[in-house]
């Protein structure tokens, strides 16, 4: 039985909807005066972070507090001991607390992979991104904004709930190869239906990318004027990958900006109602300029909030349950 | 994540504990009309008149429930009650002996619960535990001046000391028998089903 969340390929496209549904309704929790539930209570979540992100961590620090589970903030960062002993003796000790789950972010890929599977922790893995490889509540919330701002449902606060991304197009640019981000929304966006286009530098778009879900470009205005995206999606640039001790990507961030950034003129390409992403931390000036990210259009701060809304889903989705499947008839008569 | 799989693929599995089949009829369509006026009347009459009245529906068949109560109290007495749903999934005490249960809308009436008297509307009281949630529930969204409760069923078999302040018929029932409330919004008709035990193998009678 399935019980992680390792992949965004790990969801079927009921399932994604079904996240983003319980999402909704979480994200209603948040708007009342009292944001705390009694859900969780008596479970424990224990976020192991081998590199340091304070975003992703108070995220899932507040989606578990605020279904009342226990936190546990591990920060492994700057272990000396060797690799597989320290991932294996910290999930031995996390096992001993009795964690429910536990919130992975490691730099190696496949380490939330290794740790769901190794036998050594009962509990259920998260992962909150490893290494270049996936970070799947981060597409997560991608999608429950783009459902919300391009989904709308006639009136309520329940924006689309139920429905998929079916025909919507999004356009993702930026540092391909390095980003989870980018892997991880291609994977989610597509099985929900959208169509994806990646948009970067020759230099950072990964080995493969061809055999990928979406359409591959380098040509942003082109991607912009004849896409007609519904929405952009920019990717954090790293400054030190311009360098040659970074591995000399880009040349120059002048040359990164006027190629591959996203300021006011290249705002104006499109459509009215296109929303403006970005999963932070920004490079104002590098991959986005001040208009673009304070513009009406931007859902960057959206986003941060829509974190904390679908990650109480997933937890909830992991933990609040018995573990096993329902029996297709459950008896009636509500009590 | 298998229960979100499990969500998406019967999102009312609760409710909809599939066809009723074998079950004996307790309550027709008129049968529940009339009960559902007599309540409306009980409720005006309990609370001298509609002021301040706040209809909240248990999903999933509390909320139309609710919703056809505010129409008997409108056609009564001419005033619009408002009218919600309050889920209670995230406050009961056994999500952890279930498969994960899907969420369903809380959606409150503008201006909110404080100082209102809240009638809970639900469509079977059992065990209580539901109403013991809701309970809780409410008190995490506001501070009503005083909650009743009404339900179209009372089977008895409480679990908690709770009882409901209308109810439109009792019926004895045996633990392992299953009530099923059908209610044309839903299900196509106005019906409530008394049904024999499911046969041996199948699940137990839902606490």
């Amino acid at each position: 039985m399935n019980r992680h969340l390792l992949s965004a390929a790990d969801l079927d496209r009921a399932e994604a909807v079904a996240v983003l549904d319980v999402s909704e309704e979480m994200a209603a929790t948040q708007r009342r005066e009292i944001k705390k539930l009694p859900t969780l209570r008596g479970r424990t979540v224990v976020n192991l972070f081998f590199e340091d992100s304070t975003r992703t961590r108070t995220s899932f620090e507040a989606a578990a507090k605020r279904l009342s589970a226990d936190v546990i903030n591990f920060s492994a960062k700057g272990s000396s001991v060797s690799k597989g002993e320290s991932l294996k003796d910290t999930a031995l000790t996390l096992e001993a607390m009795g964690a429910d789950a536990v919130v992975v972010r490691h730099w190696a890929s496949g380490a939330p992979h290794r740790l769901a599977h190794a036998g050594w922790t009962r509990g259920s893995v998260v992962n909150a991104g490893d290494g270049t490889h996936e970070h799947p509540t981060q597409a997560l919330l991608d999608a429950y904004t783009i459902r919300r701002h391009l989904r709308p449902a006639g009136g309520g606060h329940h924006g689309g709930t139920g429905q998929d991304l079916d025909g919507v197009r999004v356009t993702i640019v930026g540092d391909v190869l390095h980003s989870r981000v980018a892997r991880s929304n291609v994977l989610l966006l597509h099985t929900l239906g959208a169509h994806v286009t990646l948009v970067a530098p020759p230099t950072l778009l990964p080995v493969g990318v061809e055999s990928w879900p979406c359409r591959v470009t380098t040509d942003l205005d082109d991607a912009l004027a004849g896409g007609a995206p519904d929405a952009v999606m920019m990717l954090r640039v790293q400054r030190e990958r311009m360098e040659a001790a970074g591995g000399g990507f880009f040349p120059s961030v002048r040359e990164y900006t006027r190629r591959y950034g996203l300021g006011r003129s290249r705002l104006a390409l499109l459509p009215e109602h296109t929303i403006v992403m970005h999963p932070g931390p920004m490079n104002r000036g590098l991959e986005i300029s001040a208009d673009a990210a304070d513009s009406p259009r931007s859902t960057i701060v959206e986003q941060v909030g829509n974190g904390v809304a679908v990650r109480m889903a997933v937890l909830y989705l992991l933990l609040a349950g018995d573990g096993t499947t329902p029996t297709p008839s459950s008896p009636g008569g509500t009590p | 994540m298998s229960a979100a799989r499990d969500a998406a693929r019967d999102p009312a599995r609760e409710q909809d504990a599939g066809p009723v089949v074998g079950g004996r009829v307790l309550l027709e369509g008129a049968d529940i009309h009339r009960a559902l006026t007599r309540i409306a009347h009980e409720l005006l009459e309990a609370n001298k008149g509609p002021a301040d009245l706040l209809l909240l529906g248990i999903p999933t068949r509390g909320v139309p429930l609710a919703q056809r109560l505010a129409q008997r109290l409108l056609e009564v007495e001419g005033t619009a009650v408002p009218t919600g749903s309050l889920d209670v999934t995230m406050y009961r005490d056994d999500l952890r002996r279930h498969p994960t249960r899907t969420l369903l809308p809380t959606e409150l009436p503008p201006g909110g619960l404080d100082d209102k008297v809240v009638v809970l509307v639900d469509d079977v009281l059992y065990s209580g535990r539901t109403i013991r949630a809701a309970l809780d529930a409410l008190s995490d969204l506001g501070r009503p001046r005083a909650v009743r409760l009404a339900v179209l069923v009372d089977r008895g078999h409480r679990e908690l000391p709770i009882r409901a302040d209308h109810v439109g018929k009792n019926l004895p029932t045996s633990a392992a028998e299953r009530v099923s409330v059908l209610l044309a919004e839903r299900d196509g008709r106005d019906a409530v089903v008394l049904s024999p035990p499911p046969p041996a193998g199948t699940a137990g009678g839902r606490a």
